[in-house]
């Protein structure tokens, strides 16, 4: 079958088979940002937005992206480099594997709860799974990010 | 060399420069083995024995091969016939040669019985269904105390070969590896002791957990040549691996190594390269493999799981006079790693209790059982033996009534001692006394110890452990860097050490830039590529800061005397009279002077000199990082549940080269010991089956499940370093298992002496 969305603000058509997940088709429309590090949706690396709302794209069948508007990091790159100095900044990418799950889930906190207490920001990305940092430099950076964004709603 | 504040110098030693690839790994730039492969590439799937111990008896690939878009199905049959090993070490290998790319004896659940390539996943996962196997079950060996001299032998094969049999392998006895290091009189010291602790401690395979799983992709390339892309730490010896493996000569073989999504040493072993080579070598056309997450927790290169007796012998006056360990090592169905973990285990944990030791024995077994093959991951046998020694000084603290930390305080190495059961090597460079004092006072030692119970009824405690590992192997790892002179005074440095995420890219050209005088963006760094990448042995035994770095540090040297040269020659004068100044070469006078981008651009003009320079570096030593953790738990006494509230490490790295990546490597590290301590529980069933396969059995840590991590430096400075500077990366996972089982012991009176801890043990151990 064929799926039409919006990828990153341009329509987009795919051919795709009943069982394919929106992660197949979205590596191969060249969104390489996008990882999988499991097959039991425990990781966050596939993580991206569906109309706004983070989705695990391993999780998601492609068929049900169809009329919907998908976002991945391809399509946040100003605001990935704004984070993503936040996390170079601290030394806190280290393999950089997980990075796009987690800044499209960042993103995603920022909007719902950009005053989020450190014990938030555990629990709201404590499916996106680290196995080099050890996480505390990556809470540090992102507060940094939250602070910022908070800072532009203020102003 | 200039140390002192250098205002050319951008970016140099000693400070927080963000990552050369930051940029492209956060803005999700394509960077890895996936992002870069063809589309063309087959897709590469493997069939694996439902056995742990089997012989193929027929297998029919007929309908397989007939299924549309499958474009071959390798079985035993169609391989080569000489063995070898995935271990990446240098050749000769301490491994065994026990593996074929297929065998017809299958010795674990999950060896592979059949690769299939297809032009999609379905066909390839389809066409495994179709293949026809019927297997003869052999008696299967599962735990390893069982395997020495068992009539079952699990490479019986005539071509088997032990590369180096000094190491006591000998597969007619199911034995990788066997040996004995020991000074003085161990039995008559443990005699004359007040005091001998004697426990056993195990630990499991623990799976390293890299979020990219192994993967590589293979072509014919412009010559002709097999070309691998692969998401390795040993790039040269992959090549090497293959070369040996599919029976071609070397110079057919090109490995390259881009973005790695970590590799903690799993991918210091070949574990999947051969599968798409084999095929591109049939083929002729690109294929790629890329393991499934249960793939890489159930046929991949895991921790080896080591039994450990140990035997400490104390006055009552808490000096330690013997230390006599005994480890029985399990590396699985084939040998990769097996000689070599084993070792650290003594070898590594001994000798930090030099100072009052008048004899020790160290002894191993390493034996080969019907499981998943071991492999290299971080702390490579050290993290082992340290849960096994730093518990028994628990456990002797303990005995005696006495501080854990006073304990240690008398009878740790100090800087300058020779250290008998660490190779004879002097710990040259020593801060593991100030690491103790400061880690205590980050914790609150004096306060916590041992425990207090808090309002809710739950029990506070502390717990204490150290740690050291080695900075390279001595004598054999080799890196060489080499750095050219270009256009505008540019630097293009080339390596063959494997940036895995660890920085290392960075931190050596941060090395290249204080010592030749620039800012650090003036380095470029390209590797690695076994084409045109100088040789390095590759990322692993914490060897890049200390031995590739050392290169860098020497290559700088050479580099710096030929642009002297040139410099000399433009200035019409001679090279003793000009002083390199980093942007320029200039008369010691200041009358004259060139600058860098003119000395480049003329060594492009006619052909004057290049202007490069490649140097090697080895070192005799592997200079010990030092360092001390403390935990904090919270204990429920009603469940068990023990939480990890606080950790602190403080570590003598030498001199830290970059204050962000030491600490991150600190703090993921640490997090790693602590997974493999509370959450990572490894689990096989009665047939030999691993069931801890996905991140729903096999937990490693989430945000929510870690402590608060605080990490100090306490730096020394190694001479035979690069500015002095030891290794970091393995040390750091080493001290929360015997920190925490000793945290837990003050909190709850229950010694956990197997890992992972867990809530059921402490509560079952509580009603003993």
């Amino acid at each position: 079958m064929n799926i039409e969305f919006v990828l990153n603000g341009r329509r987009v058509s795919a051919a795709a088979d009943a069982d394919d997940s929106l992660y197949k088709v979205l590596r191969g429309l060249g969104m390489y940002s996008v990882k999988c590090g499991c097959e039991t949706t425990n990781c966050g690396l596939c993580t991206v937005h569906m109309d706004g709302r983070a989705v695990l794209s391993c999780s998601v069948p492609a068929a049900r992206c169809a009329g919907h508007e998908i976002t991945t990091l391809e399509g946040m790159q100003e605001e990935a480099r704004r984070l993503g100095a936040c996390l170079a900044g601290e030394g806190a990418e280290q393999c950089g594997y997980c990075a796009p799950g987690l800044m499209m889930n960042v993103f995603a906190l920022a909007k719902e709860n950009p005053h989020a207490t450190d014990a938030e920001i555990d629990a709201f990305l404590a499916g996106n799974l680290c196995r080099c940092s050890g996480y505390v430099s990556q809470r540090k950076a992102i507060k940094t990010y939250l602070g910022m964004v908070c800072g532009e709603v203020r102003a | 060399m200039s140390e002192k504040i250098n205002s050319r110098v951008i970016g140099g030693v000693g400070e927080p420069v963000p990552k050369k690839d930051a940029p492209a790994l956060l803005t999700g730039k394509p960077v890895y083995v996936a992002d870069i492969a063809p589309r063309e590439c087959l897709c590469v799937k493997l069939m694996h024995s439902p056995h742990a111990h089997a012989m193929i008896e027929e297998i029919d690939v007929s309908r397989a091969q007939r299924l549309p878009g499958v474009a071959c199905v390798l079985t035993y049959k169609d391989v080569p016939g000489t063995r070898f090993t995935q271990a990446g070490q240098t050749y000769p290998e301490f491994s065994p040669y026990d593996r074929l790319i297929l065998d017809r004896h299958l010795r674990c659940v999950g060896d592979p019985v059949a690769i299939v390539a297809a032009e999609t996943e379905k066909q390839a996962l389809a066409a495994i269904k179709l293949i026809k196997v019927s297997y003869k079950v052999l008696p299967a060996i599962l735990d390893p105390r069982e395997s020495i001299d068992n009539e079952v032998l699990i490479h019986p094969e005539e071509s088997w070969r032990a590369l180096v049999p000094s190491c006591g392998a000998d597969n007619r006895r199911n034995l990788i590896a066997a040996g004995e290091d020991a000074q003085g009189d161990i039995e008559a010291e443990l005699a004359a002791c007040d005091v001998v602790i004697d426990r056993e401690y195990t630990t499991r395979a623990n799976q390293q957990c890299m979020m990219e799983t192994f993967r590589a992709f293979t072509r014919i390339d412009t010559y002709g040549r097999l070309e691998i892309v692969s998401s390795t730490q040993v790039p040269f010896h992959v090549r090497r691996i293959l070369a040996t493996a599919l029976e071609m000569p070397k110079s057919r073989v090109r490995v390259i190594k881009p973005r790695i999504g970590g590799g903690f040493g799993a991918k210091q072993t070949a574990v999947c390269e051969q599968y798409p080579a084999i095929v591109t070598v049939k083929t002729g056309r690109p294929a790629m493999i890329v393991y499934t997450r249960e793939e890489s927790m159930t046929l991949s290169s895991p921790r080896h799981a080591m039994r450990m007796h140990v035997r400490l012998g104390a006055m009552r006056d808490g000096t330690i006079r013997a230390i006599d360990l005994h480890t029985l090592s399990n590396s699985g169905a084939y040998g990769e790693h097996g000689p070599t973990t084993v070792g650290l285990s003594g070898h590594k944990s001994i000798p930090l209790y030099t100072h009052n030791m008048k004899a020790f024995r160290f002894a191993w077994h390493t034996v080969y059982t019907n499981t998943m093959s071991a492999g290299a991951y971080r702390g490579y046998g050290a993290t082992q033996g340290l849960f096994a020694v730093e518990s028994a000084v628990n456990e002797l603290a303990h005995a005696l009534g006495m501080d854990p930390a006073v304990l240690r305080e008398k009878n740790i190495v100090r800087e300058g001692e020779t250290m008998p059961a660490y190779y004879g090597e002097t710990a040259a460079s020593c801060a593991i006394d100030r690491c103790i004092a400061r880690a205590k006072e980050m914790i609150g030692w004096a306060e916590k110890y041992p425990a207090r119970t808090l309002d809710n009824g739950h029990i506070r405690a502390v717990g204490m452990a150290l740690a050291m590992q080695g900075s390279g192997i001595s004598g054999v790892d080799t890196g060489a860097v080499m750095i050219r002179l270009g256009d505008d005074g540019i630097y293009n440095m080339s390596i063959g050490a494997t940036d895995m995420g660890t920085g290392c890219d960075t931190i050596l050209a941060q090395m290249a830039a204080q010592s030749l005088e620039c800012p650090v963006d003036n380095i470029t760094v390209h590797g690695v590529d076994t084409d045109t990448s100088p040789y390095d042995c590759g990322s692993y035994a914490s060897s890049t800061t200390y031995v590739t770095g050392m290169a860098v540090v020497k290559t700088c040297e050479e580099l710096r005397k030929k642009i002297i040269r040139v410099g000399a020659k433009l200035l019409g004068c001679r090279e003793g009279e000009v002083l390199f100044e980093g942007d320029c070469v200039k008369k010691a006078d200041g009358s004259a002077s060139v600058t860098l981008a003119q000395i480049a651009n003329a060594h492009m003009m006619a052909g004057v000199e290049d202007i490069s320079a490649c140097v090697s570096s080895g070192s005799p030593v592997s200079p010990p990082p030092f360092m001390c953790g403390c935990a904090e738990v919270d204990l429920d006494p009603l469940t068990g549940e023990v939480k990890l509230v606080d950790y602190v490490g403080v570590v003598d790295c030498g001199t830290v080269i970059n204050p962000n990546l030491a600490r991150r490597q600190t703090e993921g590290g640490l997090l790693q010991g602590i997974g493999m301590t509370l959450t990572e529980r490894p689990e096989m069933d009665h047939l030999g089956r691993t069931v801890s396969n996905s991140f729903l059995q096999y937990k490693i840590p989430a945000r929510v499940d870690a402590p608060n991590i605080r990490v100090e430096f306490e730096p020394s400075y190694e001479p035979t370093g690069p500015f002095g500077a030891k290794s970091i990366g393995e040390c750091v996972i080493n001290t929360p298992a015997p920190a925490i089982a000793d945290a837990v012991y003050n909190a709850s009176g229950v010694r956990v002496r197997d890992l992972p801890i867990t809530a059921e043990k402490i509560l079952l151990g509580r009603k003993e």
